[in-house]
């Protein structure tokens, strides 16, 4: 019967009354760490390190204890690393734009022949024509 | 032999079957059993294989033209649109997973159904309430943004159907989302004792790489189409140059998930091909481990080469290295396959039988479509052949070339499973070699086309009349494939009525579906098989043979045509 | 069908036990591992969301300070408590559900949708006020105060993406919890004689805890740039 497969589950309540405390402890936290400025000026920087490494910690918090990460078995816990892993991957699409400008162009939206190659006329004008080409061109 | 059954399938022929154990539309609309689900997700994929393959024939039928006769220019624009989009997100993706992976997979690993069969009903619900509403919106009115959806274009320009049919696209994703993860779970804690990972049949390894792609990449396609939908209803702008958001980094979700999902579509071609060469090579394939991991090596890999569509774009050209670099690492494991699925050729006793002809036309095909890749790799020539019909060339090659023949071969291979009957051989070979000769025709011509300059979605090319003669050829060549494409929708319709009874292992191969009786019994096996060799023991002796006495190749199915 | 039910009255001695499972154990796990596969795509799924936040908000980060500062930080924090407390009953319902005492049970998932609903209460005062002030993204949208109303725009389509989609997640809960306090009240023998659905339906509301965990520092606590204010 199942209940005697998972004897090993069933946590005392003390447990999750600690997580409850801990998260809230951390909700504080990071509260109060959102109040005062970290690091020099002109940088965010190490106010967001904080408040990421608290809700990671939170995060982390939840995961192993009222999701039971840390009493499953070790198939599951490589899909819960699997999945916080792989999300990470997506970072590579900020290596990105850490390394160009990504402000659109001045003026995109106006021009209109901005899909054709930039010196489409020029070319078309020196290009010397087939006789098929010169009457068919005709056609809009 | 590799397992063995106490009572097998085969001594129970009077046992209803799982076709005939009950006969209303209801048993087969709410069925639980995964291969009453194949079949209607078989059923449904063909018919959106007919409606893409019919909006390719008018793609290629304005081609012949280099001004255009058939279609004014939005027309053309939703012709390829509906083209790409029904192909990829309705046929090529669920395609064999769904149809070939649902039916095969708890046979193979010994199991009585998949993990959770309503899970698995409700993907096929999704897929046909995804593929209805795409529908709706290429045949009412049409979507001309191409099957990329990309923005702006998509978000702030389009005047055509592009939300319904996005829409359709987002629900199809959930349909595979539900089907990987119902397969990852199966392979995970349904295989039968003494089924251990490294006897797994290598289709089931090529599924479980395919279902781990499922998972991580779809949502990140969802989500993304989702932010475009919000984009045209609610004016929300996340990809909005207005706003100061990105359209690249739209390409850039887009690809992440897009990229992969080729892999979706080839990889369980690849398992195919490998059951396909151990059964008709009477032997084991060759580097079974390797050409297991490479499978899981093709699925790591593809989420780090997305970048290598978006050269062109104003994405940085530090990443442009990265990417070019990886996307020449993808072939390292894909040509571990082919190298080993040649190797299994070598000493092995071939028979030429359909599906075989199907799996070698795949090979090569496939290494076409996978070298020219390379070129489209390289920083350098990408630029000269991006947006061109080399591209579509080579995505065909690998799309058609691999992913349909293996989807073919598969179909060959197991209808006498599926439907416990025979097709015509003589039709299945010729098929086999025409839909070859329809392919290349229709094909290689492109390749010529685009590294001249033919750009891809243009229907006027009256600038360049030489380009004419070879789209006249690749149209020719379309005509033929169509052809091939009709033959075996009749003789294999035929078979069902008329064909021979098939045994249960009419090709001598080996496996646990060939165990159980053509077609199965609802609950696959009468009792749990238990495991205890590898799935591709072959023997050194033929089996078949020592049975004949003789080392003539008699075809297998001969002596079971007298039932 | 018929062979199906066989099958099931053949292996069947645990009446929550499907057909196609040999053991309740295995089925247990196979719905563990399938939930945390399924939880796989949602991490995804709002990874990329996620992604697409950090990537402007790097960008624009003064405009994205002076954007934050009209979300209320104090409805922000009421919310993180309720869901944290759900949270809590949600695992203490999953606890009496391993202990067989169905009525604890039933007290917890009630709690927990009371405060999912208490959630959206909350968030809909929020919403509301945005509404009223037009700060909806689209052809209404109003911004008098300092920063790029473009770009602070954007901020607020990425708020209402995220926190909607956050939000959905929440009524899906609701109904899911619902449900299973319906076969817990039921006594059906599924949740009855197995507390491994009940712990599904946990695993997703942790989850959707899980995400509010990482949006409210996000959207509710920028810090600005300067110890200066900005």
């Amino acid at each position: 019967m199942s209940s005697n497969h998972s004897d090993h589950h069933i946590l005392p309540m003390r447990v999750y009354a600690m997580t409850l405390i801990g998260l809230f402890v951390l909700m504080g936290a990071t509260l109060l760490a959102a109040e005062v400025h970290i690091g020099p000026d002109g940088t965010s920087l190490y106010n967001n390190l904080v408040a990421m490494l608290i809700a990671i910690t939170k995060a982390t918090l939840v995961v192993l204890f009222f999701m039971h990460g840390k009493y499953s078995t070790n198939l599951t816990k490589i899909f819960i690393i699997l999945g916080f892993a792989w999300v990470s991957l997506m970072t590579l699409i900020l290596a990105d734009y850490g390394t160009r400008r990504f402000e659109p162009v001045p003026g995109w939206d106006r021009e209109i022949e901005s899909a054709l190659p930039r010196d489409f006329h020029r070319l078309e004008e020196h290009r010397p024509k087939s006789e098929f080409e010169v009457n068919v061109r005709a056609r809009p | 032999m590799s397992a063995s059954l106490s009572p097998n399938g085969q001594a129970h022929h009077e046992e209803p079957n799982y076709l005939n154990v009950t006969h209303t539309l209801k048993s087969w609309l709410l069925t639980g059993d995964h291969k009453r689900i194949a079949i209607l997700y078989l059923i449904s994929i063909s018919v959106f294989f007919f409606l893409g393959s019919t909006a390719a024939g008018l793609v290629r039928l304005e081609l012949t033209s280099p001004t255009g006769w058939l279609m004014e220019n939005d027309t053309y624009n939703k012709a390829f649109t509906a083209h790409g989009v029904i192909m990829i997100f309705f046929f090529l993706i669920p395609s064999i997973p769904a149809v070939f992976g649902n039916f095969l997979l708890p046979i193979m690993i010994g199991a009585r159904d998949l993990a959770f069969p309503r899970l698995n009903l409700l993907s096929w619900y999704l897929y046909m309430i995804g593929g209805t509403l795409a529908l709706i919106g290429i045949l009412g009115g049409g979507v001309d943004t191409g099957w990329t959806f990309y923005t702006p274009y998509s978000s702030l320009y389009s005047n055509s159907q592009v939300t319904i049919t996005i829409l359709g696209a987002f629900i199809a994703g959930f349909s595979s989302i539900a089907t990987g993860i119902n397969f990852i779970v199966t392979i995970h804690k349904m295989r039968a004792p003494g089924m251990t990972w490294f006897r797994l049949p290598l289709f089931v390894w090529a599924h479980y790489a395919t279902s781990l792609i499922i998972i991580l990449g779809t949502p990140v396609i969802a989500i993304t189409l989702l932010l475009v939908i919000a984009e045209r209803v609610f004016r929300l702008g996340v990809f909005s140059p207005e706003l100061g958001g990105d359209p690249v980094l739209f390409q850039h979700l887009f690809w992440f998930y897009s990229h992969p999902a080729v892999y979706i579509m080839i990889l369980p071609a690849m398992g195919v091909i490998s059951e396909i060469m151990a059964a008709f090579c009477r032997k084991r394939v060759f580097g079974y481990s390797f050409v297991a991991f490479s499978s899981l090596a093709i699925a790591g890999l593809s989420f780090f080469v997305w970048g290598h569509h978006m050269f062109v774009t104003s994405q940085s050209m530090y990443q442009g290295f990265f990417f070019s670099l990886v996307s020449f690492l993808v072939a390292v494991p894909s040509a571990v396959k082919v190298f080993n699925w040649t190797a299994t050729i070598y000493k092995g006793r071939v028979y030429l039988d359909t599906p075989m002809i199907y799996a070698l036309g795949f090979i090569g095909l496939f290494t076409i479509g996978g070298l020219t890749g390379l070129y489209l790799a390289t920083l350098g020539t990408d630029v000269h052949l991006t947006a061109s019909y080399f591209v579509v060339a080579h995505f065909h090659y690998v799309m058609v070339g691999g992913a349909i023949l293996g989807f073919l071969g598969a179909l060959h291979f197991w209808w006498p499973k599926m439907f416990g009957r025979m097709y015509p051989q003589g039709w299945g070979k010729f098929n086999a070699m025409l839909v070859f000769a329809g392919f290349n025709i229709t094909f290689l011509p492109q390749f010529v086309l685009g590294f001249n300059g033919m750009p891809r979605r243009y229907h006027y090319y009256y600038l360049y009349p030489e380009f004419q003669v070879y789209h006249i050829l690749s149209t020719a060549g379309a005509s033929i494939l169509a052809v091939s494409f009709l033959i075996p929708a009749v003789y294999l319709t035929w078979s069902l009525i008329k064909g021979p009874r098939a045994s249960a292992n009419p090709w001598g191969a080996h496996g646990l579906e060939w165990e159980v009786a053509s077609p199965p019994i609802t609950t696959n096996f009468v009792t749990t098989p238990i495991v205890r060799d590898e799935v591709y023991a072959y023997d050194e002796v033929d089996e078949y043979e020592q049975v004949q006495g003789t080392e003539e190749i008699v075809h297998p199915t001969r002596t079971e045509d007298k039932h | 069908m018929a062979a199906l039910h066989d099958a099931h009255a053949a292996h069947g001695h645990d009446s929550a036990l499907h057909h196609q499972f040999e053991d309740i154990e295995q089925q247990n796990e196979s719905y563990v591992v399938g939930m945390w596969a399924f939880l796989v795509t949602e991490v995804m799924f709002f990874g990329a969301l996620f992604l697409a936040y950090t990537l402007y908000r790097w960008a624009y980060q003064t405009d994205f300070f002076y954007a934050a500062a009209e979300l209320d930080r104090t409805l922000g924090a009421v919310n993180t408590t309720i869901l944290l407390i759900s949270s809590f009953t949600m695992v203490l319902a999953v606890h009496f559900a391993q202990l067989k005492n169905k009525k604890a049970v039933l007290i917890n998932l009630a709690l927990t949708v009371g405060a999912a609903v208490a959630f959206l209460g909350v968030k809909s005062v929020e919403y509301k006020a945005k509404f009223a002030h037009h700060l909806y993204p689209g052809p209404n949208f109003e911004w008098h105060g300092e920063g790029n109303p473009n770009v602070i725009q954007l901020f607020y389509s990425l708020y209402f993406v995220m926190t909607g989609l956050h939000a959905i997640h929440i009524i899906i809960g609701i109904i899911a919890i619902g449900c299973l306090a319906y076969l817990h009240f039921r006594e059906a023998p599924s949740v009855k004689d197995d507390f491994v659905p009940t712990e599904m339906v946990g695993l997703y509301w942790h989850f959707v805890d899980l995400v509010w965990i990482f949006l409210f520092p996000l959207y509710y606590l920028i810090p600005s740039l300067s110890r200066g204010g900005h």
